[in-house]
């Protein structure tokens, strides 16, 4: 009984979870935590996409995720016309010399039979282009950063909606996927994740301290909205009329005209707040749903069966005369790709871009606890993975706290260990995380939604 | 002077360039060993090994402080070398007994090697919550003792040069106990039964079975090397620089491109692969301005830093130099994949 309705049951209990949050809390942190849930779902059907169906392992999900919230700031920014008006060129320069070397590059390294004189032009050109940047490309950054640098100081994007930065953001990551998995996917597979995480790190170096690219860790805020702002709700007519109608019992019982004018007050910045994030609940659920689709599509189609016949046995598919480097480097094109998405729409929804706060535990080893909870190869799987990891990763934290005052309510207030447990009670949610992790894959090693083995009859 | 032109370069060099990569380098060496024969014997990546290092550091500082509260100083030595053989064994032990509890289930079910990297990245965040909720995730430096060896101003006194040369006692410190524990651990694989088993068990497994070596007694010796390993590494780094958590777990990546460049499962590698990741890491972001104006005429003196990197890119080298390698020979320099 249990076994037939896993999938079901799995998501009445996230439901009820976040409806009890909703109820306790408030319905705002609880649509909050759901639209995080659903950017974590999708990060996780990246990594599942690769993991689940071609068993690769990306240890560089963060470098992607802040890949595509930079494509966000790019596309959505207003462009800065000083900028570029003094130093448009040299920047236009050097990114045709990095263009003209990376091609003269790949073609040497393509029709150069012999093996030294390949490596000796390899060299003499990245020597040549070296040269050619320091001409052009550092003069031209310290100008673009000089200009205004408390507000600006850097390049700015192109000005257009922000939501198309979530396409643009896929292909960003899948041009970056392109060129680590070319170099890498030949390799043993460990290879893959260190050089993965290596280029993740690499990726946030890029960010934090390119700052006439991204502004570094002086951030970009003030993003503009897919949706509205909650002070033109406010203000408008019909939004208060349909908050009044929607509590109509609740103000018609309070007497007083001012007493009502209050309630109704709180009640429309409350709603205010609620309304966008339902917004943005609505829009998440669309690309989610889409990326559901498209990867339930390639799951069961002849293609999926292949990836899933080379990750079970590598020699068997390539005998057929499957290639392999060749498959995985499309999967994990695909796969970082729709973590670039992720990355974008986790940048819009924060209406800010902070390269700072991008650390490898929280995006890149948390999504993996996702899929393999979630249970691998399977898509509803790492949807509830998602859901589920990021719920306890946000609860994590005031559970500990509770768990920590009570075990240690024994103890008087000013003790110094009491102050001690307490103040540390955030890390508890890494412990909660490994516990997680560690025991499904002890006891339930394919997850709590396991792939369906799907065999011809 | 012009004739000390050529000697303060020099001096230049080995003062920013060369102690402080070899000091960094024996580090790295340290870790990466442990890297390389969690590879060798148990076959799998380690990604809990920065976070181990942490483990390791945290009780040699918890330790020290027990000390210093005490009174127990080692005078001009740091503290925390008194209390590193302490911080060692119950590393060891912790490490045993992560084994028992984690990784021998999927020893017995004969898991894949991907499966064990999977759980040591639980056990990572598991190590990292200790670590965070035992000493807290901020940087601390638990260094006491002379700080110097020979300072910038006495050097520069008693030689009569304008470039003075300061080496830090930790700087010494860590090469002297680095070379130390690399000797023991080369006499131990080479020479030792114990040692000539783990090899025999790194090499063929099923060979090493018939011939009547216990498993679980070479993964038993593998970890309580590795933990006392990482444990010396640890201290070391921290003694050197200061303790952080997170940038022990940062760690990782210059670690493991240490062990693969080298070759990993070969220690001789990871020995070699430390010093190459931390001489390219140094050198490519050391800035060489001073160092050609003392050796160039003075109209011909470079106009920039002359900085082949920022330093904010040292990931990007060990990166770079990773790739490289695996690219031209992916085996690494020395063959690996055994002891």
């Amino acid at each position: 009984m249990i076994e037939k309705y896993r999938t079901q049951l799995a998501f009445l209990v996230m439901a009820l979870l976040l409806i009890i949050v909703g109820v306790a809390q408030s319905w705002s942190v609880s649509i909050g935590i759901f639209n995080l849930c659903i950017v974590s779902a999708i990060m996780a059907m990246g990594v599942n996409l690769q993991w689940g169906y071609a068993g690769l392992f990306n240890a560089g999900v963060m470098g992607f995720t802040a890949l595509g919230g930079l494509v966000a700031v790019l596309i959505s920014h207003q462009p800065i016309y000083e900028a570029w008006s003094i130093a448009g060129t040299g920047m236009l320069i050097s990114l045709f010399i990095v263009i003209v070397a990376s091609i003269s590059i790949f073609y040497i390294s393509k029709h150069v039979n012999s093996v030294f004189k390949k490596r000796f032009l390899i060299v003499f050109v990245i020597l040549l282009a070296a040269i050619g940047l320091g001409n052009f490309y550092g003069p031209s950054v310290n100008l673009i950063e000089d200009i205004n640098p408390a507000k600006t100081g850097f390049l700015g994007g192109l000005g257009m909606p922000i939501i198309f930065s979530w396409v643009a953001a896929a292909f960003a990551a899948a041009f970056l996927a392109w060129i680590i998995g070319t170099v890498t996917l030949g390799l043993r597979s460990d290879y893959l994740a260190i050089a993965t995480l290596g280029i993740s790190e690499i990726v946030i170096a890029v960010l934090k301290h390119e700052e006439w690219l991204s502004r570094g860790v002086k951030n970009v805020t003030g993003l503009p909205r897919p949706v509205p702002y909650e002070i033109r709700l406010q203000e408008s007519e019909w939004f208060i009329n349909f908050i009044e109608r929607l509590n109509s019992s609740k103000l018609s019982a309070i007497e007083t005209v001012s007493s009502k004018q209050d309630l109704l007050n709180k009640l429309v910045i409350e709603g205010s707040s609620i309304y966008v994030k339902l917004c943005y609940a609505g829009l998440f659920i669309m690309v989610l749903a889409v990326l559901f689709f498209l990867s339930q599509l390639a799951l069961n189609s002849p293609w999926g069966r292949m990836l899933r016949a080379i990750r079970d046995n590598e020699v068997a598919a390539s005998a057929m005369g499957k290639n392999i480097v060749r498959q995985h480097l499309q999967v994990f094109i695909l796969g970082s790709a729709i973590i670039g998405i992720a990355g974008a729409m986790l940048t819009t929804l924060d209406g800010q871009f902070t390269p700072g706060t991008y650390q490898p535990l929280r995006f890149t080893f948390i999504i993996w606890v996702m899929v393999i909870v979630g249970g691998s190869g399977n898509n509803l799987g790492s949807i509830f993975g998602g859901f589920f990891i990021w719920f306890m990763w946000i609860e994590a934290e005031p559970i500990s706290i509770a768990f920590i005052s009570l075990v240690t309510s024994g103890l008087d207030y000013g003790n110094p260990i009491k102050m001690h447990l307490i103040a540390s009670a955030p890390h508890m949610r890494l412990f909660i995380m490994g516990a997680i992790l560690l025991i499904t894959l002890r006891f339930m090693p394919r997850g709590v939604i396991p792939e369906k083995v799907v065999r011809p009859r | 002077m012009e004739n000390y032109d050529l000697i303060n370069a020099i001096i230049l060099l080995a003062n920013f360039v060369i102690v402080p990569a070899l000091s960094y380098g024996s580090q790295l060496a340290l870790a990466a060993l442990g890297i390389t024969l969690v590879y060798a014997v148990l076959r799998f990546s380690n990604f809990a090994h920065g976070d181990l290092m942490a483990f390791g550091t945290m009780i040699a500082i918890l330790i020290t402080w027990l000390f210093q509260s005490w009174g127990l100083t080692a005078g001009v030595l740091p503290t925390a070398l008194i209390a590193l053989p302490f911080a060692m064994a119950l590393t060891a032990a912790f490490c045993l007994i992560t084994d028992k509890v984690i990784y021998k289930f999927y020893r017995e079910q004969k898991s894949q090697p991907v499966v064990f990297m999977i759980v040591s990245v639980g056990v990572m965040f598991i190590m990292n919550a200790i670590v965070r909720f035992i000493i807290g995730p901020k940087d601390r430096t638990f260094f006491d003792g002379e700080k110097f060896i020979i300072k910038a101003v006495e050097f520069k006194s008693y030689t009569g040069l304008p470039e003075g040369l300061s080496i830090k006692s930790t700087q010494v410190l860590t090469i002297v106990i680095a070379l130390i524990t690399m000797m023991a651990l080369f006499y131990f694989l080479q020479k030792t039964k114990m040692g000539k088993s783990m090899r025999a068990y790194s090499n063929n497994e099923d060979l090493a079975l018939l011939s009547g070596i216990n498993p679980d007694r070479v993964v038993m010796i593998t970890w309580i090397i590795v933990g006392m390993l990482a444990t010396i590494a640890g201290v070391l780094y921290g003694l050197d620089k200061s303790f952080k958590p997170f940038t022990y777990f940062q760690l990782l990546l210059p670690m493991f491109a240490a062990a693969i460049v080298g070759g990993i499962g070969n220690p001789l590698g990871a020995v070699a692969g430390g010093y190459i990741i931390a001489f390219s890491e140094v050198m490519l972001t050391y800035a060489y301005k001073k160092f050609f104006m003392y050796l160039l005429p003075t109209n011909l003196e470079p106009s920039g830093l002359m900085q082949f990197l920022s330093t904010d890119y040292k990931f990007a080298i060990s990166f770079i130099i990773l790739v490289i390698v695996l690219v031209i020979r992916p085996t690494g320099i020395f063959r690996g994949k055994t002891l």
